[in-house]
């Protein structure tokens, strides 16, 4: 049977490309702004702090802390549902940045707001994902 | 402030079918209800001169809904925000007739959600839209339910609220609905296993599916529709039933935002501009008629339009104060059973203005005696990313 695997974002998708080419050298990219320092995530072509339109990729450390999480325990989705139940969780990312991504590495009933977590990447062939693990 | 009484709600119709069994369109519901609406006002097709439509019924659709009523409308309103599309019509209704634009809007609303088994409410799977944003979180399998939990579990952890307090909620509407005979109805068509009220201890103990959030927690998913009809105070004098005025209204978007609450939503904002323009506050209201998506979503609108405050809606609702027995302690909620119990075909936002009308003209099946003032407020898209908010204020003569 052939193998379903995890929905991928599009790496052509104009936006956020370059977010996802550079995620194949391990690298979690953002937006800041030159003129008024907003932090823009995700990514896009224009700030939405000024109209200066100046924006700076810079480079996450991969730290953050878990803002907001839940157990999923059902889910429709052909791959999903085969690894439910799974956390998924709103990151604050050290330097700004709030992604949705999911917590592993820990059981699905250890997970709490506050958790201090770090990148783990998932490797796929076109990009790789940002998933956490505890710090 | 002075109150304005511009444009009134003059007829209503909810579709009574929750499992129409694939065998009629949402355009036949829409047409269905539409004419049963201008009945119930005393009007005729012809009569209007104004139409609100959130495509529903397909694309194009301020021509196409046109076309299939046989309508030449003067003023098309085709705003789609989701479950909220309703109060933004009813408010943009409420302009275009004070503008003088428009004497008659009819606004219409038809689903077959659960025919088609679309993926919503519980079974729902979450976005999965071509917006940049969705590139950025389309691989962490968030389902709808989890975008709501999301916001349950950031407020436990920030204000304390327990699954005990949102439980509140559903029971409330549960027992609205086990008075409402078209909501009983739907819940053996729908093949609900337990159709009683239920208590505090079977809402908790039901199964949870995204944590912190259970089953009872969750809305239906039915077929249904529904129309609307808005008249100005001149045509408003000589229909058949009582006008229920629109006094002020309301709109905001919320979306996620780097180091935002989760807890607050678009609410918080459409809230004070349609109390504002109404001249009333919160606590003025005997009807909230509150999108129950989930428990959670009720608490965190409740708390943002000012019943209370931020962080203590759990504490409020405790001990039945939404039930429609309870007026002097505050709202009655949700009264024809809400979207957990009655009445959830994607897009609630029609039920409540049709609800709220009910009840300011006094025919609900939980009456809330002398019903003066009402809120209608919709949340369309998800509460723990991205929604619009619409708020509108309904009173009686």
């Amino acid at each position: 049977m052939k193998e379903i695997k995890r929905p991928l974002p599009r790496v052509n998708e104009l936006d956020t490309k370059d977010f996802w080419t550079a995620t194949k050298q391990n690298e979690f990219r953002y937006q800041q702004c030159d003129s008024c320092a907003t932090v823009i995530f995700y990514p896009r072509r224009h700030c939405t702090g000024c109209t200066s339109g100046k924006l700076q990729w810079k480079v996450s450390a991969g730290k953050g802390t878990v803002y907001t999480y839940s157990v999923v325990r059902q889910s429709y989705h052909p791959f999903f549902r085969t690894v439910a139940p799974y956390t998924v969780a709103w990151i604050d990312l050290d330097e700004g940045p709030r992604i949705l991504s999911n917590v592993i590495g820990i059981s699905a009933d250890e997970v709490s707001i506050g958790l201090r977590v770090q990148i783990e990447w998932e490797e796929h062939e076109e990009l790789h994902i940002p998933l956490f693990k505890p710090a | 402030m002075s109150q304005k009484r511009d444009a009134a709600i003059v007829g209503i119709h909810e579709y009574p079918e929750r499992d129409v069994e694939g065998l009629v369109s949402p355009m036949q519901i829409k047409a269905e209800s539409a004419a049963r609406a201008l009945e119930d006002a005393g009007l005729n097709w012809s009569d209007v001169d104004a139409i609100y439509d959130s495509g529903d019924g397909g694309g194009m659709s301020g021509l196409t809904i046109s076309e299939y009523f046989g309508l030449k409308p003067s003023v098309i309103d085709t705003t789609a925000v989701g479950g909220s599309s309703f109060e933004y019509h009813a408010g943009h209704a409420k302009r275009d007739i004070a503008a003088g634009k428009a004497n008659v809007a009819l606004l219409t609303y038809g689903s077959t959600a659960h025919s088609n088994a679309r993926a919503i409410g519980v079974g729902g799977r979450g976005f999965g839209g071509t917006h940049p944003a969705d590139n950025m979180d389309v691989f962490a399998g968030m389902t709808l339910i989890a975008n709501y939990a999301l916001v349950a579990q950031r407020h436990m952890h920030e204000y304390g609220t327990t699954s005990e307090q949102l439980a509140e909620i559903s029971i409330a509407t549960r027992c609205h609905a086990m008075r409402n005979p078209e909501a009983v109805q739907a819940m053996h068509d729908l093949e609900f296993l337990d159709i009683r009220e239920t208590t505090i201890g079977d809402v908790v103990n039901s199964r949870l599916i995204a944590d912190p959030l259970h089953l009872l927690e969750c809305c239906m998913i039915s077929d249904g529709g529904g129309a609307v009809v808005i008249a100005s105070p001149e045509v408003a004098r000589d229909c058949k039933k009582p006008p229920v005025w629109i006094l002020g209204s309301g709109e905001a978007t919320k979306y996620p935002e780097n180091g935002g609450d989760i807890t607050t939503s678009a609410a918080i904002q459409s809230g004070p501009s349609a109390f504002g323009e109404a001249g009333v506050s919160a606590s003025e209201m005997d009807i909230a008629m509150i999108y129950d998506s989930f428990s959670i979503t009720v608490l965190a609108l409740l708390e943002d339009l000012g019943f209370c405050k931020k962080g203590e809606g759990g504490s409020w609702v405790k001990g039945g104060r939404l039930r429609f027995d309870r007026p002097n302690d505050g709202p009655a909620l949700n009264t024809d059973g809400g979207g957990l119990s009655s009445n959830h075909p994607g897009m609630r936002g029609i039920f409540l203005l049709l609800e709220a009308t009910r009840q300011l003209r006094g025919e609900s099946h939980s009456q809330v005696e002398n019903a003066k003032l009402a809120v209608a407020h919709g949340n369309g898209g998800m509460l723990g990313s991205r929604h619009c908010a619409g708020t509108i204020i309904l009173g009686s003569d």
